[in-house]
C-alpha cells in the first residue's frame, strides 16, 4: 500500500491544488516552524488589520499531509480575528480535511504551531509600534 | 490504472515461466519429497533436487548439496549468523559486519551481542564501500565470521567481495554475503570470489515470495535454528515448500541465462535516467557509489523537496524514499545516515529500482514528472526560498529536533 492511500480526497485536493502558496507581501506576522532534519518546515506569513487576519500564505517543505494541512490552515484563518484563529487546533485542521492517517497527525501540529508563531510575531511587532496597524 | 513499477529492490513479479514451473506442484504433483515409498514423493523429490542444481549453477557452486532451502533470505541470514555462532562451545566470539547491511543481518548480530558475542561494524566510506584496511584492523583472535552484503538495496553500492574473502581467509575466518540484491544483476561465483556462505531470496529474482536458500560450502557445519524431521541434512527441518522451491530454481536458471543481456539493458536504462535527472533537474545529489553500483539502482536526493511529497506527485510510478514520512518509525533511512548523508538530504531521497518490465518510454515519462514536480515543490518550499536568500540552513534556529513528540 502506498503511504498516501489513506489520504482523503480533500487532502489530495489540497496537496494537488494548494491554496495561498507564497509569501504575503506586506505581512506583519511571520512564523517559521519545524526542522529540515525532521523532514518538515512550514513558513506562514499573515497580514493582520484591526486584529483581523486579512491575508495568509504558506510555504512548506514536507510530505503530502504537511502541504495539505498548510493549505487548509490558510483557508481557515483568513477573515478570522486573531483570537478566533488562535482557537483553531491541529485536530480542527485535520478534521476540515476529512481526517488524516494516524501516523500523519503530527503534520497538522506543524500548521497549528506555524499559526501560533505567526501571531506571536505579529503581537511582538505590534507591541513595539504600540498601536494596532491599519 | 496501476502505477509503473520501479521498486524492484523491494520485490519483483513472478516471471511467467516461473509460475508455469510451479503450477503442477500446486495442483497435481502435491507429494511430499520425504515420501520415498510412492511416485508422488519421488516426483516432488526430483523437482526439489533439480531446483537445487539450478540454484547452485546461478552462484557457480560445485555441488547442489551445498544449497540449504529456507523460507527466504531473512531466514538464510539468521541461519548463517546464529548457525555459526551457536557452534562455539560458549557464547563468545566476534563477528565483523557493516552498518549498511540489511536489518536481517544487523538485528541478528545485535541479538547475538546480547547473548555474549561481540560485533564490530567496519568503517565504510561516503559511498558505502567497506574500508578494507579498517576491516583488517578489526580482526581479533576470536573473530569467526565476516558478513558483508554483495550490494546494497537502497544505494546500490557493490562491495569488493573477493578482497573481503581474501582478508577473511588469510586469518582463517569464514565469509558470508547476503547476495539478495546482487543476484541476477551481477556476476557472482562463490568459488572464484571465495564466498563460504551466501544468502539468496526467491522474490528478488522474479521468483516466488516465502522461499530462499543459503549456500554453505561443503564441510561447514551449522547449528540448526529449526528442529524437527531432520530435513536439509538436519540443518533446516520442515516439509519442503515444493512449488516455491521449483519456482526459485526456475528463477535462478533464468537469472543466469539472462544475466549479461539483462544487465546491459538495465544499465542503459539506468544511464538514461541518470543523465536525464542530472541534465534536467538541478541541485541533486547521487547517493551511493557513482560506478561501483547495481545496474538497476539509482538513489538521488532532490534538495529542498521532501521525498514523500515528490513520490506523491510522481505516483504514476511506484518508487520508494528514505524520508521519515514514509516509514512507520518516522526515522529517515539508516543506510543514508550511515554513509553520512545529512538528515535533510535523507528526507529528500528517492530510490529508483529498475527491472525487467521497465522501458525507455517509462524512464522518459518519469523524467517529465520529476522535472515538473521538483520545480513545483521547490516553489512551495521555504527551504529553497531561504537558501536563495542566503540563509544558512545549517545554523538557522529551527524548532528543536523533538518537535514531533507533542
Amino acid at each position: 500500500m502506498d503511504a498516501w492511500d489513506d489520504y482523503t480526497e480533500k487532502v489530495m485536493d489540497h496537496y494537488e491544488n494548494p491554496r495561498h502558496v507564497g509569501t504575503v507581501e506586506n505581512a506583519n506576522g511571520v512564523g517559521v516552524v519545524g526542522n529540515p532534519a525532521c523532514g518538515d518546515v512550514m513558513k506562514l506569513t499573515i497580514r493582520v488589520e484591526n486584529e483581523r487576519i486579512v491575508d495568509a500564505k504558506f510555504k512548506t517543505f514536507g510530505c503530502g499531509a504537511a502541504i495539505a494541512t498548510s493549505s487548509m490552515v490558510t483557508e481557515m484563518v483568513i477573515g478570522k480575528t486573531v483570537e478566533e484563529a488562535l482557537a483553531i487546533s491541529n485536530k480542527a485542521v485535520a478534521e476540515a480535511l476529512g481526517g488524516l492517517p494516524k501516523i500523519k497527525m503530527h503534520c497538522s501540529v506543524l500548521a497549528e504551531d506555524a499559526l501560533k508563531a505567526a501571531v506571536d510575531d505579529y503581537r511582538k511587532k505590534n507591541a513595539n509600534t504600540g498601536k494596532s496597524e491599519k | 490504472m496501476k502505477p509503473i513499477y520501479m521498486d524492484h529492490h523491494a520485490t519483483t513479479p513472478i516471471a511467467a515461466e516461473v509460475l508455469e514451473t510451479m503450477m503442477p506442484f500446486l495442483t497435481s504433483d502435491y507429494g511430499n519429497p520425504s515420501s520415498s515409498t510412492h511416485v508422488y514423493g519421488r516426483v516432488a523429490r526430483a523437482a526439489v533436487e533439480h531446483a537445487r542444481e539450478q540454484i547452485a549453477a546461478l552462484i557457480a557452486a560445485q555441488r547442489s548439496d551445498e544449497i540449504i532451502l529456507t523460507s527466504g533470505a531473512t531466514e538464510s541470514d539468521n541461519l548463517a549468523l546464529k548457525g555459526l555462532a551457536y557452534r562455539q562451545a560458549i557464547n563468545k566470539g566476534h563477528i565483523i559486519t557493516i552498518a549498511t547491511e540489511h536489518k536481517a543481518i544487523i538485528d541478528t548480530a545485535e541479538f547475538l551481542k546480547k547473548q555474549g558475542f561481540d560485533v564490530t561494524y567496519a568503517k565504510i566510506d561516503a559511498y558505502g564501500v567497506i574500508d578494507l584496511q579498517n576491516l583488517r584492523d578489526s580482526i581479533r583472535a576470536d573473530t569467526f565470521l565476516i558478513t558483508v552484503q554483495a550490494a546494497n538495496s537502497e544505494i546500490g553500492t557493490i562491495q569488493p567481495l573477493r578482497d573481503i574473502a581474501q582478508i577473511a581467509h588469510e586469518q582463517g575466518i569464514l565469509f558470508h554475503t547476503d547476495a539478495v540484491q546482487g543476484l541476477g544483476r551481477m556476476d557472482i561465483d562463490v568459488v572464484r570470489d571465495g564466498i563460504d556462505l551466501l544468502s539468496i531470496s526467491g522474490h528478488k529474482i522474479y521468483g516466488p515470495k516465502g522461499v530462499g536458500a543459503l549456500y554453505v560450502k561443503k564441510g561447514i557445519r551449522l547449528h540448526p535454528l529449526i528442529h524437527g524431521g531432520g530435513h536439509e541434512n538436519g540443518m533446516r527441518s520442515g516439509t519442503l515448500n515444493v512449488p516455491g522451491i521449483a519456482g526459485l530454481g526456475k528463477a535462478a536458471e533464468i537469472a543466469k541465462r539472462d544475466l549479461i543481456q539483462e544487465s546491459e539493458r538495465l544499465l542503459n536504462l539506468r544511464e538514461r535516467l541518470r543523465k536525464g535527472i542530472e541534465s534536467r533537474v538541478d541541485l541533486v545529489q547521487l547517493n551511493g557509489h557513482p560506478q561501483q553500483r547495481l545496474v538497476n539502482n539509482l538513489n538521488y536526493s532532490f534538495s529542498f523537496v521532501e521525498g514523500e511529497s515528490l513520490m506523491l506527485a510522481c505516483r504514476d510510478v511506484a518508487l520508494s524514499s528514505g524520508s521519515a514520512c514514509t516509514s512507520a518509525s518516522l526515522q529517515s533511512s539508516y543506510v543514508l545516515r550511515a554513509i553520512g548523508v545529512p538528515e535533510t538530504l535523507a528526507h529528500s531521497s528517492i530510490r529508483f529500482g529498475l527491472g525487467k518490465s521497465n522501458s525507455a518510454e517509462e524512464i522518459d515519462h518519469l523524467l517529465d514528472l520529476l522535472e515538473k514536480h521538483v520545480r513545483r515543490l521547490r516553489e512551495m518550499s521555504p527551504l529553497y526560498e531561504m537558501a536563495r536568500e542566503g540563509v544558512d540552513l545549517d545554523t538557522f534556529a529551527w524548532t528543536p529536533h523533538d518537535h514531533h513528540n507533542h
